[in-house]
């Protein structure tokens, strides 16, 4: 079959809402970017559990550590879900990882932020998962098959995470005035760079027009950004803090909320290497995989020794 | 009348090499059986060196809300599926069969019980 005649072919599934599967042909292009989007998503889990890991020895009561605990641990399974789904597009994992370490994949900017106070990880769950939530669910209908079921496995799992963000939160802002400076203190550090978790402008996206023709995402970066404002503006009145933003206004007419402008500058430099903990996070990352290296070492050597056992020689 | 077999999904079409198996381990696909009474299915991937750890990574991954009360695991490199690019020829014959199916006997309405 031609190259046109499998285009057609793909196109045409594509246009029915049948999934593609790591079988099927798909055009280059397709499978690269998905591998791009898909092993960045696995980044981002395994990086994220850097920032709320910081707080796991000092979360202030055994509900809290527990809840904190299995958390992180849902991280390194839905890093785990993202880059099985990766390597199904025939990039191996140990690829995946060289490129995080070697800095030519890039993970969400949003992990590059320190966790300075206990309010940070309310707000994390609340506001990064929130947003993180809004991304995923509707990847949980994209059109490349093993990435849709990741995520429908991840979004299953996520929404507590969500919940107890909020919760602590809540928690603090129902305390003392110092608890509750300490929740907007917090609020105030993370809501901008969680806007930016949606990443560039629609206008400013390179990815995002051919993304959507593939069905890959459904809604543009903007659209998603637009829907998180409006739900996390509303969310803020229970918990009583206010929004930093003084543009965030209700506009009748759109039926939703104006907001200011984001500092793209601020974003392009988190993004290229230059946020507050960039360094910090990848030093992290190698060193925990450079000290696990004779694990994987101690695992392979054992299972070889145990083949070799199987296998009688000689007598 | 099946030309080829194929590698499924499982066994991940990779482009550095057929078992291809690096400092991480070989790949196993997991299938869990959510209660007794039902089919174990298919989960997801993951690498492991040996049966006993994917057993054990696939019960901290796939299993840490109660999904599950049974696991089988299988080196991806022992899966075997249909090819895609066959699908048309390989499912046509079942295609042109609609008696085999209850619904294609015309039966009167005062008939019960069938």
């Amino acid at each position: 079959m031609s190259v046109q005649e499998l285009e057609t072919i793909f196109d045409n599934k594509l246009e029915r809402e049948i999934r593609i599967e790591p079988k099927d042909w798909m055009p280059d292009n397709y499978r690269k970017n998905l591998i791009r989007m898909i092993s960045q998503h696995a980044h981002s889990e395994i990086v994220g559990m850097l920032p709320e890991g910081n707080w796991i020895t000092r979360a202030p009561s055994l509900r809290r550590k527990a809840t904190l605990l299995a958390k992180v641990q849902d991280e390194a399974g839905h890093g785990l879900y993202l880059y099985a789904a990766a390597e199904t597009m025939g990039i191996s994992r140990e690829e995946m990882i060289d490129q995080l370490l070697t800095g030519k994949a890039k993970y969400s900017s949003i992990f590059n932020y320190p966790t300075l106070t206990w309010a940070d990880i309310g707000a994390i769950g609340w506001l990064v998962d929130g947003a993180a939530i809004m991304n995923q669910v509707p990847l949980c209908r994209t059109s490349y098959g093993p990435y849709a079921r990741a995520m429908i496995r991840v979004c299953k799992e996520e929404s507590f995470h969500q919940r107890q963000g909020f919760e602590i939160l809540l928690t603090l802002c129902r305390g003392s005035k110092e608890q509750k400076d300490m929740a907007q203190d917090a609020l105030n550090r993370w809501w901008w760079p969680s806007l930016m978790m949606f990443g560039p402008n629609d206008d400013n996206s390179p990815h995002t027009a051919q993304s959507m023709k593939w069905k890959i995402k459904r809604f543009t970066n903007d659209e998603l950004r637009q829907k998180f404002v409006d739900i996390c503006t509303e969310q803020a009145k229970v918990l009583g803090l206010a929004i930093p933003d003084k543009d965030l206004k209700w506009n009748e007419e759109k039926m939703h909320y104006d907001f200011g402008e984001i500092n793209w500058e601020e974003f392009n430099n988190v993004v290229n290497g230059n946020g507050p903990c960039n360094k910090e996070r990848m030093a992290a990352r190698i060193k925990a995989h450079e000290e696990g290296a004779w694990v994987r070492e101690a695992a392979l050597a054992y299972s070889e020794k145990k083949k070799q056992r199987q296998t009688p020689t000689a007598a | 009348m099946i030309e080829t077999l194929n590698k499924t999904e499982a066994s991940h079409p990779s482009p550095t090499g057929e078992g291809r198996e690096g400092t991480e381990g070989p790949l196993w696909e997991v299938f869990i059986r959510s209660k007794q009474g039902l089919d174990h299915k298919h989960v997801g991937s993951l690498h492991a060196t040996d049966a006993k750890m994917a057993i054990e990574n696939a019960r901290d991954v796939y299993t840490r809300r109660m999904e599950g009360v049974s696991i089988w695991v299988v080196e991806s490199k022992n899966i075997h599926a249909s090819n895609p690019d066959e699908a048309a020829s390989m499912y046509d014959p079942a295609n042109d069969k609609v008696y085999r199916h209850p619904t294609f006997y015309n039966l009167p309405d005062e008939l019960k019980h069938m």
